[in-house]
């Protein structure tokens, strides 16, 4: 396998990130390190195991479907950086 | 003699004898903020008038009734700030809100008190990449205090907090607390709820407390644990009383030295305060048993996949709208999430976004992600095989002492590594402690040690029992 390289202006936009070309250049260079580290685990023969997305595992938690107290409207809006009365508000969309 | 220096089951005693009040210790903890965290930097924010008030009605006849206990800021707390030490929650960020170890926390009748200093988004092991200010070690202020939970660490070790809580992903609490010369528990992953703690690494996240002595750390767990159906991994188990293997001995007790933790890049008096607690260990009766832990070297890498993956998952939420920095310069959306975003992270946590997003971009996700959580069942099956035949598992916290502030600084490879000992523990979603185990002596400065003990799951209680046996022989 030939050694992992991170194309860092297109994962800077899928991670709705921007970089300037020296950010972007530094941070190539320490993460083509790190992958090249993170190598010994692509490197190791994993088979067959099964793969674990918990230490502890717990399946299918489900919760009564019934109403439960929430936040009040003003309590959900009370940190939005900018807001038009009841609603939060973000740049035009559409023309 | 200030209450802050006192411990969570001294004041208690006092409390209950009627000697002091709840506003005695309040008072105390924020005078000895004000004179000293100039220097150490380990709050970054506190409200004494708040929790004064709290202390005031506190019910004196509940376990930690009245004692204030510094809260690391990634935690809410209705009503008080919640910056994650990033620039993206600093400016406009009020908890809504309490987490759920938080009303536990109140259950016991204790009072929050104090916002303490992190690595930004919990996101390092030095406390150095807080955008919101420095972090000292109270033994050296010229060396970092570890981190993530660093602020917590360096107030208990520096006596301007009774106690206070961490989280710990790959070592959050346990490291600094070595650092710094504190005690600090990691609890089996599923016992404390997650929910109102901002997430990281969610698989691996866990809140515990990090402590004067072994004792206040069962104390303080005593509070902290439960199923809360708001957290679907919290676990549905019954809560035992953390302090019942207080004080008991550790004759027979069976403990595993795994040879892949003792190993050469570890600092030499590292190496030797270890060596003498285990040898104190055996003294008190402990059996010292050999044994292999084989997939260890699989562990830093495996958590540098699933940790960056989920954050960069956990931190899409950040998008300028709902909470958070928005940046004021942007025309259309994208423009405004790229911005927001981008004004609002810090390195580090770039860093870590970039290369989770890579990892779980189209085509990378069974090169990474899957082969990592593949390594974990080995890492698991690891620790499954060798609590087969031993009863705790004991290792160095951190294979070096505090560096000096700025060494680690831009070189995220080898900040990593220094995770090594703590990871796997993780990984495993195992219950972990470091208790101070002696000094090593740096440039004239003598730096603390600490020993890790490693329990089954669920097994805390053993874990607090032989740290405790420890401490107190020591």
């Amino acid at each position: 396998m030939p050694a992992a390289h991170i194309d860092i202006q297109h994962v800077a936009k899928l991670s709705r990130l921007s970089l300037t070309p020296e950010e972007a250049a530094h941070y190539e260079e320490q993460l083509d390190g790190v992958l090249a580290y993170i190598d010994t685990l692509t490197a190791h023969d994993l088979g067959d195991v099964e793969p674990s997305s918990h230490a502890m595992p717990v399946f299918d938690v489900l919760r009564v479907d019934e109403e439960r107290p929430g936040f009040t409207q003003e309590q959900c809006l009370s940190n939005a950086p900018k807001r038009v009365g009841d609603q939060f508000q973000i740049p035009k969309v559409i023309e | 003699m200030s209450l802050a220096t006192s411990t969570i089951a001294q004041l208690r005693q006092r409390l209950t004898a009627g000697e002091i009040t709840s506003r005695d210790i309040v008072q105390d903890v924020a005078k000895a903020i004000e004179a000293r965290n100039g220097e150490l930097g380990a709050y970054l924010s506190f409200d004494t008038e708040a929790a004064l008030k709290e202390a005031d009605v506190a019910d004196k006849s509940l376990p930690l009734g009245g004692i204030p206990i510094g809260i690391k800021d990634n935690m809410n707390v209705t009503g008080q700030p919640c910056t994650c030490a990033s620039k993206i929650l600093a400016e406009n960020y009020t908890a809504p809100y309490d987490a759920g170890a938080i009303q536990k926390l109140r259950q016991g009748g204790a009072v929050p008190f104090g916002r303490l200093n992190m690595d930004e988004f919990a996101m390092g092991s030095t406390t150095e990449n807080s955008a919101l200010g420095v972090t000292r070690n109270p033994r050296d202020t010229s060396r970092v205090p570890g981190g993530s939970s660093g602020g917590s660490a360096a107030a208990v070790a520096g006596d301007i907090a009774i106690a206070a809580l961490g989280s710990d992903t790959g070592g959050s609490i346990r490291q600094p607390a070595a650092l710094c010369g504190c005690v600090g528990l990691k609890p089996t992953y599923g016992r404390v709820s997650r929910f109102g703690l901002v997430a990281f690494a969610s698989s691996l996240d866990q809140i515990g407390p990090i402590t004067k002595t072994v004792e206040d750390a069962a104390l303080l767990l005593n509070h902290l644990c439960g199923k809360d159906g708001r957290d679907s991994t919290s676990l549905d188990v019954e809560v035992p009383d953390f302090t019942a293997g207080i004080g008991k001995d550790i004759k027979g007790l069976r403990i595993g030295l795994p040879k892949e933790y003792f190993i050469d890049g570890t600092h030499a008096g590292v190496s030797a305060a270890v060596d003498a607690a285990i040898k104190q260990l055996e003294s008190l009766g402990a059996v010292i048993e050999q044994i292999s832990l084989p997939h260890t070297e699989l562990g830093v890498a495996t958590y540098y996949v699933l940790a960056p993956a989920e954050a960069s998952a956990n931190l899409a939420r950040f998008d300028g709208v709902r909470y958070g920095h928005r940046s004021s310069s942007a025309t259309d959306l994208m423009e405004h999430y790229l911005k927001s975003r981008s004004e609002g992270f810090g390195p580090e946590v770039k860093r870590r976004i970039l290369l989770g997003t890579y990892m779980l971009s189209s085509g990378y996700y069974d090169a990474y992600y899957l082969r990592a959580q593949k390594a974990r069942t080995l890492i698991r099956n690891d620790f499954t095989e060798a609590f087969s035949k031993v009863d705790v598992i004991v290792s160095p916290t951190s294979p070096a002492p505090a560096h000096k502030l700025g060494e680690l600084k831009d070189n995220p490879l080898a900040a990593y590594l220094e995770d090594v000992f703590t990871i796997p523990v993780n990984l495993a979603g195992l219950p972990g402690i470091s208790v101070p185990c002696g000094e090593v002596e740096v440039e004239g400065v003598k730096l603390p040690v600490g020993l890790q003990i490693i329990g089954k799951p669920l097994d805390e209680v053993t874990v607090l029992r032989a740290a405790h046996a420890y401490e107190q022989a020591r």
